[in-house]
Protein backbone atom coordinates (compact mmCIF):
# COMPACT_ATOMS: atom_id res chain seq x y z
CA UNK A 1 0.00 0.00 0.00
CA UNK A 2 1.26 3.76 -0.99
CA UNK A 3 2.20 6.23 2.04
CA UNK A 4 -0.15 8.48 -0.53
CA UNK A 5 -3.16 6.49 0.33
CA UNK A 6 -2.35 6.17 4.31
CA UNK A 7 -2.03 9.50 4.29
CA UNK A 8 -5.13 10.32 2.16
CA UNK A 9 -7.35 7.97 3.84
CA UNK A 10 -6.61 9.18 7.61
CA UNK A 11 -6.80 13.32 6.34
CA UNK A 12 -9.17 13.20 3.80
CA UNK A 13 -6.50 15.10 1.52
CA UNK A 14 -3.85 13.71 -0.76
CA UNK A 15 0.18 14.47 -0.22
CA UNK A 16 -0.21 17.90 -1.93
CA UNK A 17 -3.03 18.54 0.15
CA UNK A 18 -5.50 19.06 -2.21
CA UNK A 19 -8.82 16.69 -2.18
CA UNK A 20 -8.47 13.99 -4.34
CA UNK A 21 -10.10 14.14 -8.17
CA UNK A 22 -10.94 9.84 -7.96
CA UNK A 23 -14.58 11.26 -7.20
CA UNK A 24 -14.55 12.83 -10.29
CA UNK A 25 -13.43 10.48 -12.31
CA UNK A 26 -15.87 7.89 -10.77
CA UNK A 27 -18.83 10.10 -11.66
CA UNK A 28 -18.10 10.67 -14.86
CA UNK A 29 -16.74 7.35 -15.95
CA UNK A 30 -20.13 5.96 -14.30
CA UNK A 31 -21.87 7.87 -16.58
CA UNK A 32 -19.54 7.21 -19.77
CA UNK A 33 -20.23 3.10 -18.62
CA UNK A 34 -23.53 3.53 -18.41
CA UNK A 35 -24.08 5.44 -21.98
CA UNK A 36 -21.55 2.57 -23.73
CA UNK A 37 -24.04 -0.33 -22.27
CA UNK A 38 -26.95 2.12 -23.19
CA UNK A 39 -25.76 2.55 -26.66
CA UNK A 40 -25.07 -1.72 -26.39
CA UNK A 41 -28.48 -2.43 -25.56
CA UNK A 42 -30.18 -0.45 -28.02
CA UNK A 43 -28.63 -2.46 -30.91
CA UNK A 44 -28.58 -5.53 -29.21
CA UNK A 45 -32.46 -5.27 -28.83
CA UNK A 46 -32.98 -4.24 -32.58
CA UNK A 47 -30.70 -6.90 -34.09
CA UNK A 48 -32.31 -9.65 -31.35
CA UNK A 49 -35.79 -8.75 -32.96
CA UNK A 50 -34.57 -9.58 -36.32
CA UNK A 51 -36.56 -12.65 -36.13
CA UNK A 52 -40.13 -10.54 -36.04
CA UNK A 53 -38.45 -10.53 -39.75
CA UNK A 54 -38.16 -13.99 -39.84
CA UNK A 55 -36.04 -17.04 -39.02
CA UNK A 56 -33.38 -16.27 -42.16
CA UNK A 57 -33.14 -12.70 -41.15
CA UNK A 58 -32.01 -13.94 -37.94
CA UNK A 59 -30.47 -16.39 -38.77
CA UNK A 60 -28.00 -13.77 -41.09
CA UNK A 61 -27.33 -11.55 -38.83
CA UNK A 62 -25.74 -13.98 -36.18
CA UNK A 63 -23.68 -15.36 -38.78
CA UNK A 64 -23.05 -11.81 -39.43
CA UNK A 65 -21.80 -10.78 -36.22
CA UNK A 66 -19.94 -14.32 -36.21
CA UNK A 67 -18.08 -12.73 -38.97
CA UNK A 68 -19.15 -15.13 -41.50
CA UNK A 69 -18.30 -12.79 -44.98
CA UNK A 70 -14.05 -13.43 -43.77
CA UNK A 71 -14.36 -17.09 -42.07
CA UNK A 72 -16.21 -19.68 -43.33
CA UNK A 73 -19.30 -19.94 -41.70
CA UNK A 74 -18.42 -17.61 -39.09
CA UNK A 75 -16.68 -17.98 -35.49
CA UNK A 76 -18.89 -18.27 -32.39
CA UNK A 77 -15.98 -16.91 -30.51
CA UNK A 78 -16.62 -13.42 -31.71
CA UNK A 79 -19.90 -13.74 -29.39
CA UNK A 80 -17.88 -15.00 -26.93
CA UNK A 81 -14.96 -11.73 -26.73
CA UNK A 82 -17.89 -9.46 -27.03
CA UNK A 83 -20.09 -11.10 -24.25
CA UNK A 84 -16.11 -10.64 -22.06
CA UNK A 85 -16.16 -7.28 -23.21
CA UNK A 86 -20.28 -6.08 -22.42
CA UNK A 87 -19.38 -8.14 -18.78
CA UNK A 88 -16.56 -5.70 -17.85
CA UNK A 89 -18.13 -3.01 -18.72
CA UNK A 90 -21.09 -4.48 -16.67
CA UNK A 91 -19.05 -5.15 -13.67
CA UNK A 92 -17.26 -2.17 -13.74
CA UNK A 93 -20.72 0.21 -13.53
CA UNK A 94 -22.32 -1.85 -11.25
CA UNK A 95 -19.51 -1.52 -8.97
CA UNK A 96 -19.79 2.39 -9.49
CA UNK A 97 -23.32 2.76 -9.74
CA UNK A 98 -23.29 0.59 -6.36
CA UNK A 99 -21.57 3.69 -4.41
CA UNK A 100 -25.24 5.54 -4.59
CA UNK A 101 -27.31 2.39 -3.41
CA UNK A 102 -28.98 3.02 0.22
CA UNK A 103 -27.24 0.90 2.51
CA UNK A 104 -28.19 0.58 6.78
CA UNK A 105 -31.46 0.50 7.48
CA UNK A 106 -32.06 3.84 8.79
CA UNK A 107 -31.37 5.02 4.75
CA UNK A 108 -33.75 2.54 3.44
CA UNK A 109 -36.42 3.99 5.52
CA UNK A 110 -35.59 7.24 5.21
CA UNK A 111 -36.14 6.71 1.42
CA UNK A 112 -38.97 4.88 1.46
CA UNK A 113 -40.95 6.65 3.34
CA UNK A 114 -39.50 9.84 1.61
CA UNK A 115 -40.27 8.50 -2.03
CA UNK A 116 -44.05 7.29 -1.07
CA UNK A 117 -44.99 10.66 1.02
CA UNK A 118 -43.24 13.19 -1.86
CA UNK A 119 -44.57 11.57 -4.87
CA UNK A 120 -41.95 12.94 -6.80
CA UNK A 121 -42.18 11.29 -10.65
CA UNK A 122 -37.94 11.53 -10.68
CA UNK A 123 -37.34 10.24 -7.00
CA UNK A 124 -39.69 6.88 -7.79
CA UNK A 125 -37.64 6.91 -11.07
CA UNK A 126 -34.11 6.63 -9.42
CA UNK A 127 -35.78 3.88 -6.88
CA UNK A 128 -36.99 2.23 -10.48
CA UNK A 129 -33.45 2.48 -11.64
CA UNK A 130 -31.60 0.88 -8.25
CA UNK A 131 -34.47 -1.61 -8.03
CA UNK A 132 -33.87 -3.07 -12.01
CA UNK A 133 -30.06 -2.15 -11.37
CA UNK A 134 -30.07 -4.53 -8.47
CA UNK A 135 -32.24 -7.06 -10.45
CA UNK A 136 -29.54 -7.14 -13.58
CA UNK A 137 -26.98 -7.87 -11.10
CA UNK A 138 -28.63 -11.50 -10.89
CA UNK A 139 -29.85 -11.41 -14.83
CA UNK A 140 -27.26 -9.78 -16.26
CA UNK A 141 -24.80 -11.65 -14.90
CA UNK A 142 -26.78 -15.14 -16.41
CA UNK A 143 -27.29 -14.26 -19.83
CA UNK A 144 -23.54 -12.66 -20.31
CA UNK A 145 -22.14 -16.43 -18.85
CA UNK A 146 -24.47 -18.13 -21.36
CA UNK A 147 -23.03 -15.66 -23.89
CA UNK A 148 -19.93 -16.54 -23.04
CA UNK A 149 -19.85 -19.92 -22.34
CA UNK A 150 -22.28 -21.33 -25.48
CA UNK A 151 -21.99 -18.58 -28.08
CA UNK A 152 -22.65 -21.08 -30.38
CA UNK A 153 -26.13 -21.98 -29.67
CA UNK A 154 -27.29 -18.51 -31.00
CA UNK A 155 -29.68 -18.75 -34.08
CA UNK A 156 -33.30 -19.00 -34.72
CA UNK A 157 -33.80 -22.88 -33.13
CA UNK A 158 -30.93 -22.80 -30.87
CA UNK A 159 -32.30 -19.03 -29.12
CA UNK A 160 -35.81 -20.82 -29.29
CA UNK A 161 -34.71 -24.11 -27.46
CA UNK A 162 -33.20 -22.22 -24.95
CA UNK A 163 -36.10 -19.91 -24.08
CA UNK A 164 -39.03 -22.36 -24.68
CA UNK A 165 -37.43 -25.98 -23.93
CA UNK A 166 -34.30 -24.81 -21.45
CA UNK A 167 -37.14 -22.68 -19.79
CA UNK A 168 -35.43 -19.77 -20.05
CA UNK A 169 -38.14 -17.89 -21.20
CA UNK A 170 -38.89 -16.39 -17.39
CA UNK A 171 -35.26 -15.19 -16.88
CA UNK A 172 -35.11 -13.26 -20.61
CA UNK A 173 -38.86 -11.67 -19.47
CA UNK A 174 -37.43 -10.20 -16.45
CA UNK A 175 -34.04 -9.67 -17.95
CA UNK A 176 -35.63 -7.49 -20.71
CA UNK A 177 -38.26 -5.43 -18.89
CA UNK A 178 -35.46 -4.60 -16.22
CA UNK A 179 -32.76 -4.01 -18.98
CA UNK A 180 -35.32 -1.72 -20.42
CA UNK A 181 -36.66 0.25 -17.87
CA UNK A 182 -32.89 0.78 -16.47
CA UNK A 183 -31.30 1.64 -19.57
CA UNK A 184 -34.83 4.42 -20.59
CA UNK A 185 -34.59 5.95 -17.13
CA UNK A 186 -30.21 5.60 -16.99
CA UNK A 187 -30.53 7.43 -20.37
CA UNK A 188 -32.85 10.47 -18.95
CA UNK A 189 -30.64 10.86 -15.91
CA UNK A 190 -27.77 11.94 -18.13
CA UNK A 191 -29.70 13.82 -20.05
CA UNK A 192 -30.29 15.47 -16.71
CA UNK A 193 -26.76 15.15 -14.92
CA UNK A 194 -25.20 16.70 -17.69
CA UNK A 195 -27.61 19.29 -18.49
CA UNK A 196 -27.48 17.27 -22.57
CA UNK A 197 -30.46 18.95 -24.04
CA UNK A 198 -30.93 22.13 -21.47
CA UNK A 199 -31.06 24.68 -24.32
CA UNK A 200 -32.81 27.66 -23.69
CA UNK A 201 -35.67 26.27 -21.98
CA UNK A 202 -34.58 23.53 -19.63
CA UNK A 203 -37.96 23.06 -18.16
CA UNK A 204 -39.77 22.40 -20.63
CA UNK A 205 -37.05 20.34 -22.52
CA UNK A 206 -36.75 17.93 -19.16
CA UNK A 207 -40.85 17.55 -20.26
CA UNK A 208 -39.80 16.77 -23.49
CA UNK A 209 -37.00 14.52 -22.43
CA UNK A 210 -38.35 12.51 -20.50
CA UNK A 211 -41.67 12.15 -22.87
CA UNK A 212 -38.96 10.49 -26.11
CA UNK A 213 -38.06 8.30 -23.65
CA UNK A 214 -41.33 7.29 -22.44
CA UNK A 215 -42.06 6.56 -25.99
CA UNK A 216 -38.86 4.81 -26.69
CA UNK A 217 -38.84 2.93 -23.75
CA UNK A 218 -42.52 1.86 -24.91
CA UNK A 219 -41.40 0.97 -28.23
CA UNK A 220 -38.40 -1.34 -27.16
CA UNK A 221 -40.79 -3.36 -24.47
CA UNK A 222 -43.30 -3.62 -27.57
CA UNK A 223 -40.89 -5.03 -29.73
CA UNK A 224 -38.74 -7.11 -26.86
CA UNK A 225 -42.07 -8.73 -25.75
CA UNK A 226 -42.92 -9.44 -29.35
CA UNK A 227 -39.68 -11.16 -30.37
CA UNK A 228 -39.46 -13.06 -26.79
CA UNK A 229 -43.03 -14.47 -27.77
CA UNK A 230 -41.96 -15.22 -31.52
CA UNK A 231 -38.85 -17.31 -29.83
CA UNK A 232 -41.20 -18.93 -27.79
CA UNK A 233 -43.60 -19.69 -30.22
CA UNK A 234 -40.89 -21.05 -32.66
CA UNK A 235 -39.38 -23.50 -29.49
CA UNK A 236 -43.15 -24.86 -29.18
CA UNK A 237 -43.06 -25.84 -32.58
CA UNK A 238 -39.53 -26.85 -32.66
CA UNK A 239 -39.71 -29.01 -29.27
CA UNK A 240 -39.57 -32.36 -30.72
CA UNK A 241 -36.50 -31.51 -32.25
CA UNK A 242 -34.82 -29.96 -29.83
CA UNK A 243 -30.89 -29.79 -30.68
CA UNK A 244 -31.59 -29.30 -34.16
CA UNK A 245 -29.98 -26.84 -35.57
CA UNK A 246 -31.24 -24.17 -38.40
CA UNK A 247 -29.73 -24.16 -41.72
CA UNK A 248 -30.21 -20.90 -43.84
CA UNK A 249 -32.42 -21.54 -47.65
CA UNK A 250 -29.46 -20.80 -49.47
CA UNK A 251 -27.96 -23.62 -47.91
CA UNK A 252 -30.17 -26.20 -48.46
CA UNK A 253 -31.34 -24.65 -52.08
CA UNK A 254 -26.97 -25.38 -52.51
CA UNK A 255 -27.28 -29.08 -50.54
CA UNK A 256 -30.12 -29.90 -52.75
CA UNK B 1 -69.60 29.34 1.07
CA UNK B 2 -66.66 27.95 4.25
CA UNK B 3 -65.95 24.47 4.72
CA UNK B 4 -64.62 22.79 7.55
CA UNK B 5 -60.89 21.40 7.01
CA UNK B 6 -58.73 19.04 9.31
CA UNK B 7 -54.86 19.51 9.81
CA UNK B 8 -53.31 16.77 11.37
CA UNK B 9 -49.63 17.69 12.70
CA UNK B 10 -46.93 15.92 14.35
CA UNK B 11 -46.04 16.56 18.09
CA UNK B 12 -43.46 15.83 19.55
CA UNK B 13 -40.29 17.63 22.09
CA UNK B 14 -37.29 15.87 21.69
CA UNK B 15 -35.98 18.12 24.85
CA UNK B 16 -39.09 16.96 26.82
CA UNK B 17 -38.65 13.24 28.35
CA UNK B 18 -42.06 12.39 28.66
CA UNK B 19 -42.31 13.39 25.12
CA UNK B 20 -43.99 10.95 23.39
CA UNK B 21 -44.39 11.63 19.65
CA UNK B 22 -47.74 11.32 18.23
CA UNK B 23 -49.93 13.40 15.46
CA UNK B 24 -52.63 15.66 16.89
CA UNK B 25 -56.07 16.10 14.42
CA UNK B 26 -57.26 19.75 14.28
CA UNK B 27 -60.73 20.59 12.96
CA UNK B 28 -61.33 24.26 12.01
CA UNK B 29 -63.21 26.10 9.73
CA UNK B 30 -61.65 27.71 6.20
CA UNK B 31 -61.74 31.15 5.50
CA UNK B 32 -61.25 32.70 2.32
CA UNK B 33 -57.88 32.84 0.94
CA UNK B 34 -56.55 31.48 4.06
CA UNK B 35 -52.74 29.90 3.99
CA UNK B 36 -51.66 27.20 6.25
CA UNK B 37 -49.88 29.75 7.92
CA UNK B 38 -53.04 31.30 8.54
CA UNK B 39 -54.81 28.07 9.78
CA UNK B 40 -51.74 27.62 12.40
CA UNK B 41 -52.04 30.53 14.03
CA UNK B 42 -55.57 30.07 14.51
CA UNK B 43 -54.69 26.73 15.94
CA UNK B 44 -52.29 28.41 17.76
CA UNK B 45 -54.69 30.79 19.41
CA UNK B 46 -57.86 28.71 19.41
CA UNK B 47 -57.60 25.07 19.88
CA UNK B 48 -53.78 23.93 20.94
CA UNK B 49 -51.47 26.61 22.85
CA UNK B 50 -48.78 24.20 23.01
CA UNK B 51 -48.51 23.63 19.02
CA UNK B 52 -44.99 25.06 17.73
CA UNK B 53 -44.28 26.25 14.33
CA UNK B 54 -42.05 28.51 12.93
CA UNK B 55 -42.69 32.18 10.92
CA UNK B 56 -41.60 35.54 10.34
CA UNK B 57 -42.52 37.22 7.69
CA UNK B 58 -45.84 35.64 6.23
CA UNK B 59 -44.96 37.07 2.82
CA UNK B 60 -42.66 33.69 1.16
CA UNK B 61 -39.86 35.30 1.95
CA UNK B 62 -37.67 34.63 4.91
CA UNK B 63 -38.43 31.04 4.66
CA UNK B 64 -38.83 30.37 7.96
CA UNK B 65 -42.17 28.50 7.80
CA UNK B 66 -40.88 25.30 5.87
CA UNK B 67 -42.75 22.22 6.68
CA UNK B 68 -43.68 18.93 5.19
CA UNK B 69 -47.35 19.42 3.63
CA UNK B 70 -49.17 16.29 2.47
CA UNK B 71 -45.77 14.50 1.97
CA UNK B 72 -44.18 17.59 -0.09
CA UNK B 73 -41.88 20.31 1.52
CA UNK B 74 -43.59 23.22 1.05
CA UNK B 75 -43.75 27.33 2.52
CA UNK B 76 -46.86 27.74 4.91
CA UNK B 77 -47.38 31.62 4.15
CA UNK B 78 -47.54 30.15 0.53
CA UNK B 79 -49.59 27.02 0.98
CA UNK B 80 -53.05 27.92 0.65
CA UNK B 81 -55.65 25.59 2.25
CA UNK B 82 -58.45 25.40 -0.75
CA UNK B 83 -55.45 23.72 -2.49
CA UNK B 84 -56.60 20.83 -1.04
CA UNK B 85 -59.58 19.68 -2.12
CA UNK B 86 -60.59 17.05 0.23
CA UNK B 87 -59.64 19.53 2.87
CA UNK B 88 -57.50 16.92 4.76
CA UNK B 89 -53.71 18.56 5.28
CA UNK B 90 -51.59 16.49 7.02
CA UNK B 91 -48.08 18.19 8.41
CA UNK B 92 -44.29 17.61 9.48
CA UNK B 93 -41.55 19.02 10.52
CA UNK B 94 -38.75 19.54 7.65
CA UNK B 95 -36.59 16.25 7.71
CA UNK B 96 -32.26 16.33 7.59
CA UNK B 97 -32.70 19.52 10.29
CA UNK B 98 -32.63 19.24 13.90
CA UNK B 99 -36.45 18.91 15.32
CA UNK B 100 -36.76 22.31 18.03
CA UNK B 101 -40.68 20.73 19.17
CA UNK B 102 -43.40 20.02 17.07
CA UNK B 103 -43.26 21.48 13.23
CA UNK B 104 -40.21 24.05 14.06
CA UNK B 105 -36.96 22.64 13.04
CA UNK B 106 -33.38 24.34 13.14
CA UNK B 107 -32.85 25.42 9.74
CA UNK B 108 -30.29 28.16 10.90
CA UNK B 109 -27.07 25.96 12.40
CA UNK B 110 -27.29 23.32 9.27
CA UNK B 111 -27.41 26.95 6.71
CA UNK B 112 -24.54 28.61 8.61
CA UNK B 113 -22.62 25.34 8.54
CA UNK B 114 -23.28 24.84 4.90
CA UNK B 115 -22.15 28.15 4.34
CA UNK B 116 -18.87 27.84 6.27
CA UNK B 117 -18.28 24.43 4.98
CA UNK B 118 -18.81 26.07 0.86
CA UNK B 119 -16.98 29.20 1.73
CA UNK B 120 -20.48 31.50 0.70
CA UNK B 121 -18.31 34.99 0.10
CA UNK B 122 -16.76 36.39 -1.82
CA UNK B 123 -13.13 36.18 -2.33
CA UNK B 124 -10.94 38.78 -3.89
CA UNK B 125 -7.31 38.39 -4.54
CA UNK B 126 -6.98 42.59 -4.55
CA UNK B 127 -8.13 44.75 -1.94
CA UNK B 128 -11.23 46.53 -2.46
CA UNK B 129 -10.65 50.17 -3.22
CA UNK B 130 -14.00 51.99 -1.93
CA UNK B 131 -12.68 55.55 -4.05
CA UNK B 132 -12.89 53.88 -6.87
CA UNK B 133 -15.96 52.81 -9.28
CA UNK B 134 -16.62 49.26 -8.98
CA UNK B 135 -15.77 47.35 -12.54
CA UNK B 136 -18.30 46.85 -14.84
CA UNK B 137 -19.75 43.69 -15.62
CA UNK B 138 -22.33 42.81 -18.53
CA UNK B 139 -26.31 42.80 -17.50
CA UNK B 140 -26.57 39.07 -18.83
CA UNK B 141 -23.67 38.03 -15.94
CA UNK B 142 -25.78 39.85 -12.91
CA UNK B 143 -29.01 38.64 -13.52
CA UNK B 144 -27.14 35.57 -13.86
CA UNK B 145 -25.53 36.15 -9.79
CA UNK B 146 -28.49 38.05 -9.15
CA UNK B 147 -31.12 35.42 -9.64
CA UNK B 148 -28.71 32.50 -7.94
CA UNK B 149 -28.82 35.50 -4.69
CA UNK B 150 -32.45 35.18 -4.41
CA UNK B 151 -32.70 31.90 -2.71
CA UNK B 152 -34.15 32.51 1.19
CA UNK B 153 -32.18 29.55 2.32
CA UNK B 154 -35.40 27.99 3.31
CA UNK B 155 -34.35 24.09 2.93
CA UNK B 156 -36.85 22.90 1.10
CA UNK B 157 -34.42 21.52 -1.77
CA UNK B 158 -32.50 19.99 0.90
CA UNK B 159 -35.88 17.77 2.17
CA UNK B 160 -36.91 16.99 -1.04
CA UNK B 161 -33.89 15.39 -1.76
CA UNK B 162 -33.19 12.03 -1.01
CA UNK B 163 -29.21 12.42 -0.93
CA UNK B 164 -29.74 14.80 1.25
CA UNK B 165 -32.09 12.28 3.53
CA UNK B 166 -30.29 9.22 3.43
CA UNK B 167 -26.25 11.08 3.85
CA UNK B 168 -26.14 13.82 6.60
CA UNK B 169 -23.04 15.84 5.19
CA UNK B 170 -24.63 16.01 1.69
CA UNK B 171 -23.94 19.88 1.13
CA UNK B 172 -27.52 19.70 -0.69
CA UNK B 173 -28.90 21.79 -3.89
CA UNK B 174 -28.41 25.32 -1.63
CA UNK B 175 -24.70 24.34 -1.14
CA UNK B 176 -24.16 23.98 -4.64
CA UNK B 177 -26.17 26.92 -6.47
CA UNK B 178 -24.13 28.96 -3.99
CA UNK B 179 -20.73 27.65 -5.18
CA UNK B 180 -22.42 27.88 -8.67
CA UNK B 181 -23.07 31.97 -7.61
CA UNK B 182 -19.53 33.08 -6.71
CA UNK B 183 -18.36 30.68 -9.69
CA UNK B 184 -20.29 33.08 -11.91
CA UNK B 185 -19.43 36.36 -9.97
CA UNK B 186 -16.61 37.92 -12.19
CA UNK B 187 -15.92 39.61 -8.65
CA UNK B 188 -14.88 36.31 -7.23
CA UNK B 189 -11.23 35.28 -8.54
CA UNK B 190 -11.24 31.73 -7.13
CA UNK B 191 -10.81 29.42 -10.22
CA UNK B 192 -12.08 25.65 -10.41
CA UNK B 193 -9.34 24.30 -8.80
CA UNK B 194 -10.45 26.22 -5.60
CA UNK B 195 -14.15 25.43 -6.11
CA UNK B 196 -13.37 21.65 -6.55
CA UNK B 197 -11.72 22.01 -3.37
CA UNK B 198 -15.00 22.60 -1.51
CA UNK B 199 -17.06 20.63 -2.98
CA UNK B 200 -15.39 18.06 -5.42
CA UNK B 201 -16.17 14.80 -3.00
CA UNK B 202 -19.48 12.71 -2.60
CA UNK B 203 -20.40 15.19 -0.11
CA UNK B 204 -20.60 17.73 -2.70
CA UNK B 205 -21.31 17.73 -6.11
CA UNK B 206 -20.73 14.30 -7.13
CA UNK B 207 -23.21 13.30 -3.88
CA UNK B 208 -26.33 14.73 -5.61
CA UNK B 209 -28.08 12.12 -8.44
CA UNK B 210 -30.06 14.77 -10.32
CA UNK B 211 -33.30 13.45 -8.82
CA UNK B 212 -34.65 17.20 -8.92
CA UNK B 213 -36.53 17.34 -5.92
CA UNK B 214 -34.28 20.60 -5.09
CA UNK B 215 -35.70 22.14 -8.31
CA UNK B 216 -39.54 21.02 -8.06
CA UNK B 217 -39.94 22.45 -4.83
CA UNK B 218 -38.04 25.49 -5.26
CA UNK B 219 -40.74 27.96 -3.54
CA UNK B 220 -38.19 31.16 -6.04
CA UNK B 221 -38.29 28.68 -8.62
CA UNK B 222 -34.28 28.76 -8.81
CA UNK B 223 -32.56 27.89 -11.82
CA UNK B 224 -31.11 24.68 -9.78
CA UNK B 225 -31.35 21.91 -12.59
CA UNK B 226 -28.69 24.13 -14.70
CA UNK B 227 -26.66 25.15 -12.41
CA UNK B 228 -25.97 22.07 -10.74
CA UNK B 229 -24.77 20.60 -14.06
CA UNK B 230 -22.90 23.60 -14.85
CA UNK B 231 -21.09 22.93 -11.53
CA UNK B 232 -20.52 19.09 -12.09
CA UNK B 233 -19.47 19.95 -16.03
CA UNK B 234 -16.96 22.16 -14.20
CA UNK B 235 -15.67 19.91 -11.42
CA UNK B 236 -15.35 17.05 -13.62
CA UNK B 237 -12.88 18.55 -15.74
CA UNK B 238 -10.31 20.34 -13.02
Amino acid sequence: MSQNDIIESITGKTVQKKKSKIPARLDLLQSISGLFLALFIVFHLIFESSILLGKESMYSLTKMFEADFIIEGGSPLIISMLAIIISILFVFHAFLAMRKFPRSYREHLRLKTHAKMLKHTDTNLWILQITTGFMLFFLGAIHLYTMMSQPQNIGPYASSDRIYTDLMWAMYLLLLVSVVLHTGAGVYRLIIKWGIFDGKNPRRNRILSKNIIKAVVVFYLFIGLYSLATYMKIGYEHKDNYGERYHSTSEVNHAS
Amino acid sequence: MSREITITALKYNPSDADSQPTFETYTLEETPGMTLYIALTKIKATIDHDLSSDFVCRAGICGACGMVVNGKPSLACKTLTSSFPEGKIDLLPLPTFPLIKDLSVDTGSWMQKMNIRVNSWIVANEPTDISKIEKRISPDVADEVFELDRCIECGLCVASCSTSLMKEDFVGAVGLSRIARFSIDPYDSRTDEDFYELIGDDDGIFGCMSLLACEDHCPKELPLQTKIAYMRRKMVMV
